[in-house]
């Protein structure tokens, strides 16, 4: 048996775990009965369903016809990670250090993730946006965000 | 003549000085997005939708509306002037639009693309207007397992636009319903997948979902690939067609417009469906078969007007029925249920001037469009210009703030990056989002429906096929998962999406 498309068999076995998990979870709640259906029944029988759809996608990346193994390439960390550590560092910062420090320090480090980085354009970008969005979002629709540092 | 009180009420409020104003920065900032490639409508609804909050319903709506056909207009404008598509429903206009402009006649082809689109969107909006109360109608008389079988319809025609294969797209709507599951249960008060974390009891915030899988995955697909954008700019000169070009252009535009109609109102249907359609359909009758691909002014009139009269008729299912019909009319739905509306039959009646309203100003908006982009055409190409190393923080950013602001809790930018990173992991896996994002708005709905056939048929599954309006949804479900299946149009299906 040999795989002959990576990302078929990869999707597969992420369809089977998802729907496997709703499935179990599912268990956990009531199933009631077909007249009164409870709050398990309905995401049970769609895990299963996906479960099994899941069972088809691994099974098809056997018989695909491909001949160049449909592989899912190359992961790209950098951007990946800053990306996605520069959301998680937003939601992190903006209640304790404020819009003011945490917003800017955000788009440097998303800018980092890109592959032309240079520090001049990252801070001037950042310096750009941040007055932007301080005109936008705060000045102009008045949402409530927390400016500053908090001092508590 | 209720149809020209109910159109007079709609232009009322569209004329107001507040909505004009707010569907002219829609149309705006719609342009300006549908312009800059890498960040398709979905995200941009998704990331201005904070915009929105402090206005009224019927305004929020409306400079939605204005940035969904705005960013179709702008799409176009950089299809045929640099051969880029902002949009995926512009792609088949980059085609022999770019070609055109090759050849000196960068003005006609936009030209034929605006006048295209404005009168495609003359007459889907009064489509709208004039077969929207029947469906609604139509839509009180249905009953839940009706209901239940139109979502499935809806769901599973919606998959035609997924260009990958459809079992996985299958898998997905399935995996976005289970999603839309997470959070309280409404009948029962129980809280499903919530790990007694509070920011899930109300369920995953739709917001997070669009920006997740469609703002940030884009975003971080994008930055792996090498930026090698060309960025130069043509004159335009010689806006008006000649009088050869305009009696070759007339005939597809009506023919753009009908196609793009019907096609809008299925589920499923959509501008970008409705563009290949209506590309392949001109390719197919024209006399000038042969100069197809190398700058036939059909195969912009064609498919400019045919996405553009879909754009608007696919607000019909939403406005009528409460079903979106692509992941732009589920991110309607999300807004709609952010200012406390309900999606159905029920809009027309209780809010007549949000309804009216709204169609009325989808032909506004159009005639602004044309308005504005015609002018404006220099600076959009300078827009081009920008490098996208500075582009990309400032979607993120504004991403991020939306977020927050939703209710002012980190925890939804939390649940915001994990979505991200698994939207990117399925962009990764060929797998689509945007049958992902339909199945989690209709999620909860469908449970609903669901439980209620089968609490009204005392737990006989029965109900979905014995019930007529049912059955027949149900059949027309099946026939379109076979005539997907017939290998010679999965063939063409597969050919259609090559250029995508």
């Amino acid at each position: 048996m040999k795989i002959k498309s990576q990302k078929d068999f990869l999707s597969g076995v992420l369809l089977i775990l998802v729907g496997g998990a709703f499935a179990i979870g599912a268990t956990n709640y009531n199933f009631g009965i077909a007249v009164r259906p409870g709050p398990g029944y309905f995401p049970f029988g769609l895990g299963i369903i996906l479960a099994l759809l899941g069972i088809v996608v691994l099974t098809s990346a056997f018989t695909s016809k491909r001949t160049d193994g449909d592989p899912i390439g190359k992961i790209p960390w950098r951007p990946l990670l800053c990306i996605v550590g520069a959301i998680v560092f937003f939601g992190l910062a903006l209640p304790r250090l404020g819009f003011v420090i945490s917003f800017p320090l955000m788009i440097i480090m998303t800018a980092a993730g890109g592959s032309e980085f240079t520090w001049k354009d990252a801070v001037l970008n950042a310096a750009i946006l941040t007055v932007m969005s301080y005109l936008i979002f705060i000045y102009g629709l008045q949402l409530t965000i927390p400016l500053w540092p908090a001092l508590s | 003549m209720d149809l020209i009180a109910n159109l007079s009420l709609g232009f009322a409020t569209a004329l107001s000085l507040q909505n004009l104003l707010y569907a002219f920065i829609g149309c705006l900032l719609g342009t300006l997005i549908g312009v800059l490639p890498g960040i398709g409508p979905v995200a941009t609804i998704a990331m201005l939708l904070p915009v929105t909050y402090g206005l009224s319903p019927t305004t929020a709506l409306i400079m939605l509306a204005g940035i969904f056909y705005g960013a179709q207009y702008g799409g176009s404008t950089t299809a045929i002037l640099v051969n880029l598509p902002g949009e995926s429903s512009s792609v088949v206009t980059a085609i022999d639009g770019y070609q055109m402009a090759r050849r000196g006649k960068a003005g006609t082809a936009l030209f034929t693309a605006g006048f295209g689109s404005f009168f495609a969107g003359c007459v889907a909006t009064l489509v709208l207007a004039a077969f929207a109360p029947a469906l609604a109608e139509l839509a009180f008389s249905f009953g839940p397992a009706d209901y239940f079988s139109l979502m499935v319809l809806g769901l599973v025609g919606a998959i035609i636009l997924s260009s990958g294969s459809i079992l996985k797209a299958i898998c997905m709507i399935l995996m976005g319903l289970l999603l839309g599951l997470i959070g309280t249960d409404v009948n029962s008060g129980v809280m499903r997948y919530t790990f007694g974390i509070p920011a899930l009891f109300d369920g995953i915030d739709f917001v997070c979902v669009a920006m997740g899988l469609f703002g940030f995955a884009e975003v971080i697909s994008n930055l792996s690939l090498k930026d090698k954008r060309e960025t130069f700019t043509n004159k335009v000169s010689g806006l008006w067609p000649s009088m050869a070009d305009f009696k070759r252009m007339l005939p597809a535009v009506f023919r753009g417009t009908t196609l793009g109609s019907v096609l809008g109102i299925l589920p499923g249907g959509g501008a970008v469906l409705s563009s290949f359609a209506a590309y392949t359909f001109e390719k197919k009758i024209s006399k000038y078969s042969d100069e197809f691909g190398k700058g036939a002014i059909e195969g912009v009139a064609g498919p400019e007007s045919a996405n553009n009269a879909a754009a608007q008729t696919s607000f019909i299912p939403l406005l009528t029925m409460g079903i979106p019909s692509n992941a732009v009319m589920a991110l309607m739905v999300g807004a709609m249920t952010i200012h406390n509306i309900t999606p159905g039959p029920q809009v027309m009646q209780n809010n007549p001037e949000l309804f009216w309203g709204l169609i009325a100003s989808m032909w506004v908006g159009n005639l602004m469009l044309v308005i504005l982009n015609l002018p404006m055409l220099g600076v959009w190409v300078k827009l081009l210009t920008i490098p996208y190393r500075f582009l990309y923080p400032a979607i993120l950013v504004f991403c991020c703030i939306g977020v927050y602001s939703l209710n002012s809790n980190v925890a939804n930018i939390y649940i915001t990056a994990i979505l991200s990173v698994f939207g990117y992991v399925l962009a990764k896996l060929g797998c689509e989002a945007a049958p992902m994002l339909l199945g989690f708005v209709l999620g909860p709905m469908m449970e609903e429906y669901f439980r209620r056939a089968l609490i009204l048929s005392q737990g006989s599954y029965s109900t979905f096929v014995t019930n007529p309006i049912s059955l027949s949804l149900l059949v027309a479900t099946a026939g379109l998962i076979t005539i997907m299946a017939v290998p010679s149009i999965k063939k063409k299906r597969q050919e259609a999406f090559q250029e995508d």
